[in-house]
């Protein structure tokens, strides 16, 4: 049965001082199921069979759909879920039936010899080449393009320009930055607060070591603190910037005056904000009051100013003033004194 | 082997059955072909021969996975509410009922808890797009290592590398549910956008209309992830199927496989019917994946809080690489002229990823440039066979892995019982010395393989018979490869190693513009000059005298010891030694 292979006589060899010869395709082979009857056969039952499971597992997956509960009894298998096992399941098999019936039909049943197409380089013709160009500048030639060079220049203006007001036009996707970065809503006499349920808190709540999350009181108005009424979208952007934590150590852990300035028996207030991209800073070390930043680990000495000792972040955590009001409650001196957050090109550089 | 081919099953005659009377799809293409006059197109395609290998799949199944994801994700549309909007949580997951969510968060949940099937097409869309972009990557490495990228293909790598546009389509989906790690994702990127000069904050304020949250960005990202990008990724790959039809699959060098021709099953039916099946085989292992493997639970992240974050916190895994250059960069943050330069975030994470990207865009271009070949290729290299290409890229691949372990330094610390700061130290200097060993020891290693192929033509493959000579030596028994093989291994270019060029003309002066020709000849030396080259005509039949000569001095042996019957003078029809 050569004669499918002839075509290869008439296949150039490609490789300039070929050491071995090609030997042309090898012949082609048989599979029992050309030619045993039996095979080919037992072969399409396989194939029908297939097919025949995939009908099964759809008729399942709408009996699963309707027979398994989701809400309440999401939990069930595994933590996933009957519905969704089953669902999935009985999809997937579904779905991998046909597949597999498919390719063992290709396999077993379909022609299997392997046929031979010449290529042709994928650039065109000499003539073709020759004849697009000379159309190509009849073209250019009878709009005189080259001829105008006003017209064709103003053209080209017009259409650059063009790009402007599609730029122009994004302007209103937000409004400019302003000095926005620049300012929290802290402000003198503003008392420290704990997050969530917003109670004022006293330099006795805290123990030594004690890390606590904390806001300023603004965000939690009520008839009696008397400020201002702040919800959705401001009270968000509020709290991503004023987020604080409270740190307790002892007076004399403290090595910056500037910290210790700012610091209320032991009591320093930091920026919960990272100052590498912006994540919430959580993980305390009690002993070395060092705070550790989850999403890339820089890690800032809370004794000495905020300053980096590890990690990618760029410049100190910013440290809020802190102070005790008459009631004994802690209060900030001031807004903090420069951007809290990651790094911008208008901030001034530290 | 003869058999009776009047007994080959119908399918498999090699005439075509001429048609009695129209056929009801003949009668169908001839109604299309009134209208639409496809017929001179089809003539050829409908039969497009596409060869076959394993890893010619790898595309296969990014595409199809993209279709899954498609599928899936209009699915997801229907329910899904792309708002920010704050609404109490009143479904039926207990331990969030009552809480204060987004109505996107309380959609994801209401996808996974309260609508039938919904869970698993958000959890079948997120396996989706982790197969997607892990089947891209590892294709696009196929295609390099093979080569497969050289002209005329260079246009459909460039293409192939626009595709990686899909990981942000990845982030894009990944923040929509708007959970704890995806407000985590969303507020890294805006400080990521942060770091660039000059622009950064017009642009942080502008994609999230204001400051960071805002109420704008997950309605915007949801524009980009439904239509934007999956719109731009549906005209690229369509681009990238047209252009691979019409330059036909490359192929691997094969008896009667060349540069000129191309072999393998039609189009109609083998290679539609494998490759459709496999389109079912990757719908279903999906659907059973969502079934059975959890993922991206956002239920138990909770809704997005800015003052929230969990330890540990990672992005999808393609997402790693990058995150791993900003962990391990160095905290060089610049004051210039008032203004603050975050060189420790605008370099890992702006400049890096886009560095690598052109690069990769480039290496077809590079590689041509510096070898001066302008042939167009359509057989497969080995990867041994261009020892530089191969080291180039595991080079990269190197960089990358690195980078992306340093995304889990936390991670490797804990399990090593090493300090983080020792693991990010280490890998500083292991993200610039372990390409650089990777480069080294990957050329090498494809130079001595290529140096046993050598062999293996010249002298046989190894039997793993040992000889023994009348003097007392000892030597392996080698026995030639077949044709076959041996036509396999040969089918391929020689490298034309540089000739250097004369750097001064005949009066000693240095030839104009001879520079960029240095620059260039060192680069071609470095690329080949150490390759091996496949043997001549001449040096495989002297080497072939050689064995021959040998089984002569053998010849003595007449009866056969265990294995000897193996010597090359008997038959050997029979016998089993080991498959090659
Ligand atoms: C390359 C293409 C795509 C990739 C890589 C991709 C990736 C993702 C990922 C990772 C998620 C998060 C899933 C989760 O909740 O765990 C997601 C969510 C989503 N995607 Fe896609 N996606 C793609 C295309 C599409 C398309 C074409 C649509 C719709 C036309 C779509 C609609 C959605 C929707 C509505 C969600 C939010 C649903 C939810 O999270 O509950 N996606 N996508
Ligand atoms: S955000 Fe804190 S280290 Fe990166």
């Amino acid at each position: 049965m050569s004669d499918q292979n002839s075509h290869d006589d008439l296949v150039p060899s490609t490789f300039e001082d070929e050491p071995i010869a090609n030997p042309g395709l090898p012949p082609h082979v048989w599979r029992p199921t050309d030619v045993d009857p039996k095979a080919e056969k037992r072969a399409e039952r396989q194939v029908a069979a297939m097919f025949g499971l995939s009908i099964l597992c759809a008729i399942l997956f709408m009996v699963s759909y309707f027979a398994f509960h989701v809400g309440s009894d999401w939990n069930t298998i595994g933590g996933l879920g009957a519905s969704n096992v089953a669902l999935g399941v009985f999809l997937g098999g579904a779905l991998l039936f046909i597949g597999i019936g498919i390719i063992q039909w290709a396999r077993k049943l379909m022609g299997d010899q392997e046929i031979v197409e010449y290529r042709h380089p994928a650039r065109s013709p000499d003539e073709d080449r020759e004849a697009t160009l000379a159309a190509l500048n009849a073209g250019l030639e009878e709009s005189g393009i080259g001829r105008r060079p006003l017209v064709r220049n103003t053209l080209l203006g017009a259409v650059g320009i063009l790009a402007l007001p599609a730029i122009v036009m994004l302007r209103d996707l937000g409004p400019l930055p302003g000095d926005k970065l620049n300012h929290t809503i802290w402000r003198r006499g503003m008392r420290v607060v704990r997050d969530v349920v917003g109670t004022p808190i006293k330099v006795s709540d805290l123990e030594l070591g004690d890390l606590v999350n904390a806001l300023p009181e603004a965000l939690f108005p009520t008839q009696e603190n008397g400020y201002p009424e702040i919800e959705g979208v401001e009270l968000q952007q509020q709290k991503v910037k004023a987020a604080v934590i409270l740190n307790r150590m002892l007076p004399e852990e403290i090595v910056s005056e500037q910290t210790l300035n700012w610091s209320v028996n032991g009591i320093v207030c930091y920026s919960k904000i990272c100052t590498h991209v912006g994540c919430p800073i959580s993980l305390n070390e009690r002993t070395t009051h060092h705070l550790l930043c989850p999403c890339h680990q820089s890690t800032f000495d809370l004794t000495d100013s905020g300053k980096v000792i590890f990690g990618p972040a760029g410049h100190a955590l910013p440290q809020l003033p802190l102070a005790v009001d008459s009631d004994g409650y802690l209060i900030a001196q001031s807004d903090f004194t420069e951007p809290v957050g990651p790094s911008f090109w208008e901030r001034d550089p530290s | 082997m003869s058999i009776d081919t009047s007994k080959v099953a119908a399918s498999n005659t090699t005439t075509a059955a001429t048609a009695k009377k129209p056929s009801k799809a003949g009668a169908a293409a001839a109604w299309a072909d009134d209208r639409l006059g496809l017929a001179t197109a089809m003539k050829k395609n409908l039969r497009k021969v596409f060869p076959d290998h394993w890893s010619f799949m790898l595309g296969e199944i990014a595409l199809w996975s993209f279709v899954v994801l498609l599928l899936s994700g209009v699915f997801l549309t229907l329910w899904f509410t792309p708002s920010m909007g704050e609404v109490t949580y009143q479904g039926s997951y207990d331990p969030l009922r009552g809480v204060t969510v987004s109505e996107a968060y309380n959609s994801a949940l209401k996808l996974s808890f309260d609508v039938r099937g919904g869970l698993l097409m958000r959890q079948m869309h997120h396996w989706a797009a982790m197969v997607f972009i892990a089947a891209m990557m590892i294709h696009l490495l196929r295609v390099y290592f093979t080569g497969a990228f050289r002209k005329p293909r260079e246009l459909n790598w460039v293409i192939g590398c626009l595709l990686l546009l899909g990981t942000l389509e990845g982030f894009t989906g990944y923040s929509l549910p708007d959970d704890l790690l995806s407000g985590t994702g969303i507020r890294a990127a805006d400080g990521f956008m942060k770091s660039i000069p000059l622009v950064g904050s017009y642009l942080s304020f502008f994609l999230f209309d204001g400051e960071f949250p805002g109420d704008a960005i997950i309605p915007r990202l949801f524009t980009i992830h439904v239509l934007l990008i999956p719109g731009l990724l549906l005209a690229l790959i369509a681009a990238h199927m047209l252009l691979l039809v019409y330059h036909k699959h490359t192929q691997w060098p094969g008896p009667g496989r060349t540069e000129q021709n191309v072999v393998g099953f039609p189009m109609l039916p083998v290679y539609a019917a494998k490759a459709g099946g496999f389109f079912f085989i990757v719908f279903g292992v999906t659907a059973l994946m969502g079934g059975l493997l959890s993922i991206n639970p956002v239920w138990k992240f909770g809704p997005y809080d800015p003052t929230k974050v969990t330890a540990g916190s990672q992005p999808d895994w393609y997402m790693g690489w990058p995150d791993g250059a900003l962990r391990i960069m160095p905290g060089w943050e610049f004051g210039i002229f008032g203004h603050t330069f975050p060189f420790n975030v605008f370099l890992p994470i702006i400049v890096l990823p886009g560095l690598m990207f052109t690069i990769l865009l480039m290496l077809p271009f590079i590689e041509s440039w510096v070898t001066g070949d302008k042939r167009d290729h359509h057989l497969l290299e080995r990867p041994r066979n261009a020892p530089t290409r191969t080291a180039v890229m595991v080079s990269l691949m190197t960089f990358y892995g690195l980078m992306w372990a340093a995304g889990g330094n936390d991670i490797i610390a804990i399990k090593l019982h090493a300090s983080i700061n020792q693991i990010t130290y280490f890998m500083r200097a292991a993200v610039f010395i372990g390409p650089a060993i990777a480069f080294f020891i990957t050329r090498r290693w494809c130079i001595s393989l290529q140096r046993h192929d050598n062999e293996t033509l010249l002298h046989g493959y190894e039997t793993g018979i040992i000889m023994r000579s009348p003097e007392g030596g000892y030597s392996e028994r080698h026995l030639p490869i077949s044709d076959a093989r041996a036509y396999t291994m040969t089918a391929r270019q020689r490298d034309e190693v540089p000739a250097l060029e004369a750097e001064t003309d005949a009066n000693g002066v240095p030839t104009p513009g001879s520079r960029s020709a240095k620059v260039k000849s060192k680069l071609q030396t470095l690329m080949y000059a150490d390759n091996v080259q496949k043997p001549t005509q001449e040096e495989l039949e002297e080497a072939h005298h050689h064995v021959e000569h040998e089984n002569e001095l053998q010849a003595g042996l007449d009866h056969a010891a265990d294995g000897h019957q193996f010597d090359g003078h008997h038959l050997v029809d029979e016998e089993h030694l080991r498959s090659h």
